[in-house]
């Protein structure tokens, strides 16, 4: 048992570390707007498929070290992904019945709570922030969102295969 | 596989309803966040999480370091003589300019000495390396690798060399964040080098420009004017540029002026900074002074000794 745990973990653990390199990678000044929030992509997708595995508790922790990394309050990030990841883990049957076109408009809903947690933390902190620049990674985070489950299905699929 | 589902879902009666979880983690985030907002006392934890996230600084930064050290290597020759003879002469000149600035420095320290002034002491300054810049666009931040190991402390001054790039504002043990001065929220007394006038430039978000709001409509201030940091918050040592004042716009029905000035520093294009122990505010000189960093490249430079008091 132990040990189908940890062949499951790991590939998972790698999605999150690499979400995580995405979100500080250096990137040009135009395009720093649209950087997509993989990090919440990656929890949205393993809290679906494994709700029982991944969910509040794992996109906590995350959020905690996204918070270090971006220099944000402490606690900033790690609350809006554990909401984010709690409403998927409460709906993850529904979500994962839905056709790609209905779950990617869930997905631009979730990722657009999780903007909006982040913008409200910032008012209510005190952080200026321009309200324009909240919209590039909902745009381009739900337009990758396909490509990643895709993507995340494959390595999910050799995962359980494996063990 | 379908035991193993039922399995994990049988086991989960046990642990805590996810509802509850979230509930739990919530409040322990707002406890976090308000303690964070209004004190400092997570620096430690901050640290520790720091420590973590470092290794995958430096995994990020390599493709941009390996990338760098590839061109460095296979420049061609023809390219390092032009950059070689290039380099001499700039160096002829800055030398020809050193000399008649240390004579200047000398005649003002005796004209200081004979106002009976307190002789300034010239700063010190350590080369740090820029690892990433601003991860998220509200907040202008710059992560260098020098940490508290070497003796960078909060409220350092960073500039680069043309002007003043920011400050530290978390250091870490082997990596610092700093803020640069075009981040929104933050703010740096400044004079204009031209008539001593007295504001402060604060950031826009935007790396090309910085506003001095507290300007009033008479302010004797010009488009091409100079600011320096006039040293006032203590955070900065005085006398390094900040700005070039861009454009000025006097509203006759307003309060204040509108002056806009683009930082002397190409804030979005440096990747080396040097942190500044200024003679005022130093923890720990002697540090500085001998200190070689373990990974080369870098030396420290204690730029003069104080000269002799006269």
């Amino acid at each position: 048992m132990s040990s189908v745990n940890a062949s499951r973990r790991l590939p998972v653990f790698i999605c999150i570390i690499m979400a995580l390199m995405l979100a500080i990678v250096p990137m040009p000044d135009w395009a720093s707007p649209y950087r997509p929030d993989w990090v919440v992509l990656t929890l949205i997708y393993w809290s679906m498929s494994m709700p029982r595995t991944y969910s509040v508790g794992t996109a906590w922790i995350t959020g905690i070290v996204l918070d270090v990394a971006h220099g944000t309050l402490l606690g900033q990030h790690a609350l809006a992904l554990a909401f984010v990841t709690y409403l998927t883990a409460k709906f993850h049957l529904q979500l994962r019945v839905f056709p790609m076109s209905q779950m990617t408009a869930t997905v631009l809903a979730l990722l657009a709570i999780y903007q909006f947690i982040l913008f409200w933390i910032n008012g209510v902190a005190g952080t200026y922030a321009d309200a324009v620049a909240y919209w590039g990674p909902l745009v381009s985070g739900t337009l990758l969102w396909p490509i990643v489950a895709h993507f995340y299905s494959g390595i999910r699929y050799r995962a359980t295969r494996s063990s | 596989m379908v035991a193993n589902t039922a399995d994990r879902e049988h086991r989960s009666t046990k642990t805590p309803a996810l509802g509850l979880r979230l509930l739990l983690l919530a409040a322990l985030s707002v406890i976090l966040l308000v303690v964070d907002h209004r004190q400092h006392h997570l620096d430690a934890v901050r640290k520790a999480i720091g420590a973590t996230v470092y290794p995958l600084r430096v995994v990020v930064d390599a493709p941009v370091s390996t990338w760098r050290w590839l061109r460095e290597n296979t420049t061609s020759r023809n390219e390092l003589l032009l950059e070689m003879s290039r380099l001499n002469a700039e160096r002829l000149l800055t030398h020809a300019r050193l000399q008649r600035f240390t004579a200047l420095e000398s005649e003002n320290a005796r004209l200081r000495a004979m106002l009976d002034a307190t002789s300034k002491v010239r700063d010190q300054v350590q080369v740090a390396e820029i690892m990433s810049v601003s991860a998220n666009p509200f907040r202008h931040i710059l992560v260098v690798n020098k940490g508290s190991r070497d003796g960078v402390f909060n409220g350092q001054a960073m500039i680069d060399a043309d002007g003043v790039v920011g400050q530290v504002i978390e250091a870490g043990l082997l990596s610092s964040n700093g803020v640069l001065i075009s981040d929104p929220d933050h703010a740096l007394p400044v004079e204009v080098n031209r008539n001593g006038l007295r504001t402060i430039a604060v950031g826009t978000g935007d790396f090309d420009r910085l506003e001095l709001p507290f300007l009033p409509n008479n302010a004797d201030i010009e488009r091409g004017d100079l600011l320096v940091t006039s040293g006032l918050g203590g955070a900065f040592p005085p006398g390094y540029p900040v700005a070039i004042v861009e454009s000025v716009a006097r509203i006759p029905q307003g309060p204040f002026a509108e002056v806009t000035a683009r930082p002397a520093a190409r804030l979005n294009q440096v990747r080396e900074i040097m942190l500044i122990w200024s003679a005022d505010n130093d923890p720990d000189p002697t540090e500085v002074d001998g200190a070689v960093p373990a990974n080369g490249g870098e030396t420290a430079v204690p730029e003069s000794e104080p000269g002799p008091r006269r």
